[in-house]
């Protein structure tokens, strides 16, 4: 191993990235409908790092709403009794930086052996056996989820590491497939159509209804993939 | 199975089970779903004396038809339509008593698009996540009914409600949506907000239970980037590429990447369930609440 991710001195760079500047500093409320607040923020880290806050006010008890929807740079606040007050108030919100230890991550055991290692290998401009050590190296939190059931955005490589969606979708991607898009990696719940590029397998159960709680991964969750039989 | 519970004789175009769906979850990318017409499903619980709770089903277009293995009450809501009980005219919107072993058949809407039946005792398929809603995004909870399945029934609580008779709103033949703007109406043209609020619309056969698209003219933009992905809400007006709007109903993905340039009313949605395809629709600003 030479230098970056890969020799995993640098865990979190989207940690290190946080903006330290003071709390609610452009943060951007905006109403939708009667019920609801769109919270626009600068980052997603900033994005990660509000959603974070919101889920400890709420369980305090400080904050009655039905839904905390984290996105790319957003955060939902839907079901809120008085949406204008809390937009009033919310710049004047002190948000903790994410907590940067990550002893407690969900670990994915994985098999790279995707049919886009390649192209991926060629996109990063690395060794195709390389792929699965600089994926593997890396520290993931879940950014937010979508899409289906239990599909998690999971963010942590670095951004030279972004790759593009694939130009032609395949029809069916099978469950269990570890993919890549943008800057997110995210593990395919069950079979269904997609444009990610797809670098492993796990056996993992992303998504269990008749299991509590039915998602593995639920936003904030830290995640750490394992290359299975190479640990 | 025991004889708490009803045969499908005739699934209809597409009948499923629906309650108050699944609020709640939409973090973890779970579709709140329930049913399309709230206050008709409530209804036709209280008319059989369930929990407002209990499930129902919810038919489209041409009802369904069932036969119980007891004895029990149903009520018919929603769409109007003819309801017969072993060929027998029976009461649309009141409690109607079924024979156990009675052929029980709802008809298709005169009006309207979706009906509802309650059977005492409410559908007892298993929950998930807490609801017995069928999500066709998502496909969480039972699958929609096919000819030939048994579901079944759960235990009728206290006395049947005698006497409740259902005022019926008809379907308006013109759907107005009250919207308040936003939060991406500034991705739009100045023209194209005014195009949404003050022309007509017609609501599109492609509508479904994650969404009503509409027919009409084309919202311009005017930011031509992308939106990273973002939350959504019940009743959000999002605008697809080809710039017809489509309102979010109850299956609606959580996330999104077009942009919302109004959200619609929540009092507003139970007559979007019932438009049926072409009628005209008109979006009006309204002031936030």
């Amino acid at each position: 191993m030479r230098t970056g991710p890969d020799d995993g001195t640098d865990p979190v760079p989207a940690i290190a990235c946080t903006d330290p500047a003071p709390a609610g500093v452009g943060m951007k409320a905006l109403p939708v409908g009667d019920r609801a607040l769109l919270v626009e923020v600068s980052s997603g880290e900033a994005a990660q790092a509000l959603h974070a806050e919101l889920v400890r006010r709420r369980a305090e008890g400080s904050l009655s709403v039905r839904e905390i929807v984290p996105a790319a740079r957003t955060v939902l606040l839907d079901g809120l009794d008085d949406p204008a007050r809390l937009a009033e108030r919310l710049p004047g919100w002190e948000i903790p930086p994410l907590d940067a230890r990550a002893d407690d991550a969900v670990e994915i055991p994985v098999r790279y052996d995707g049919p886009d290692l390649t192209a991926v290998a060629a996109l990063w401009g690395v060794a195709v056996r390389e792929v699965p050590e600089i994926h593997a190296a890396a520290e993931f939190r879940v950014a937010f989820c979508g899409f289906a059931p239990g599909f998690g955005y999971l963010t942590g490589l670095p951004a030279r590491y972004d790759v593009p969606r694939r130009a032609t979708p395949r029809t069916a991607v099978p469950a269990g497939s570890v993919a890549l898009a943008g800057p997110y990696t995210g593990v395919y719940p069950r079979s269904s159509p997609g444009g990610w590029q797809l670098i492993g397998t796990t056996d993992a159960v992303l998504w269990d209804h008749a299991r509590v709680p039915a998602a593995l991964l639920a936003p904030g969750a830290r995640v750490r993939f394992v290359a299975a039989g190479c640990s | 199975m025991s004889d708490r519970a009803f045969a499908v004789v005739r699934a209809g175009a597409l009948t499923t089970v629906q309650d108050q769906g699944r609020p709640g979850h939409a973090h973890l990318g779970v579709p709140r779903s329930g049913a399309l017409d709230a206050p008709a499903a409530a209804l036709a619980n209280r008319l059989v004396a369930n929990p407002v709770e209990a499930a129902v089903l919810e038919t489209t277009v041409n009802g369904c038809a069932l036969r119980p293995r007891s004895t029990v009450v149903v009520a018919v809501t929603g769409a109007p339509c003819p309801v017969t009980v072993d060929g027998r005219p029976a009461a649309w919107g009141a409690p109607v008593p079924v024979p156990a072993g009675a052929l029980l058949n709802v008809g298709s809407a005169r009006a309207g698009l979706r009906s509802y039946v309650a059977v005492s005792g409410g559908v007892a398929v298993d929950p998930v996540l807490g609801s017995r809603s069928t999500d066709l995004l998502s496909g969480l909870g039972p699958p929609p009914l096919t000819d030939g399945a048994v579901l079944p029934l759960g235990n009728p609580g206290a006395e049947h409600a005698r006497v409740d008779v259902a005022a019926h709103r008809a379907p308006p033949a013109e759907l107005v949506l009250r919207v308040t703007l936003g939060p991406r109406d500034d991705w739009f043209t100045e023209s194209a907000v005014r195009t949404l609020t003050t022309r007509a619309y017609r609501v599109s056969a492609a509508s479904n239970r994650i969404g009503l698209r509409t027919e009409g003219p084309s919202l311009e933009r005017a930011v031509s980037g992308e939106l990273p992905s973002e939350g959504m809400v019940l009743g959000a007006v999002q605008v697809p590429p080809d710039g017809r709007p489509v309102v979010f109903l109850a299956d609606h993905p959580t996330t999104g990447g077009y942009p919302v340039i109004a959200v619609v009313r929540a009092t507003d949605l139970p007559a979007a369930a019932q438009a049926v395809p072409g009628t005209p629709v008109r979006f009006v600003a309204v002031r936030r609440r």
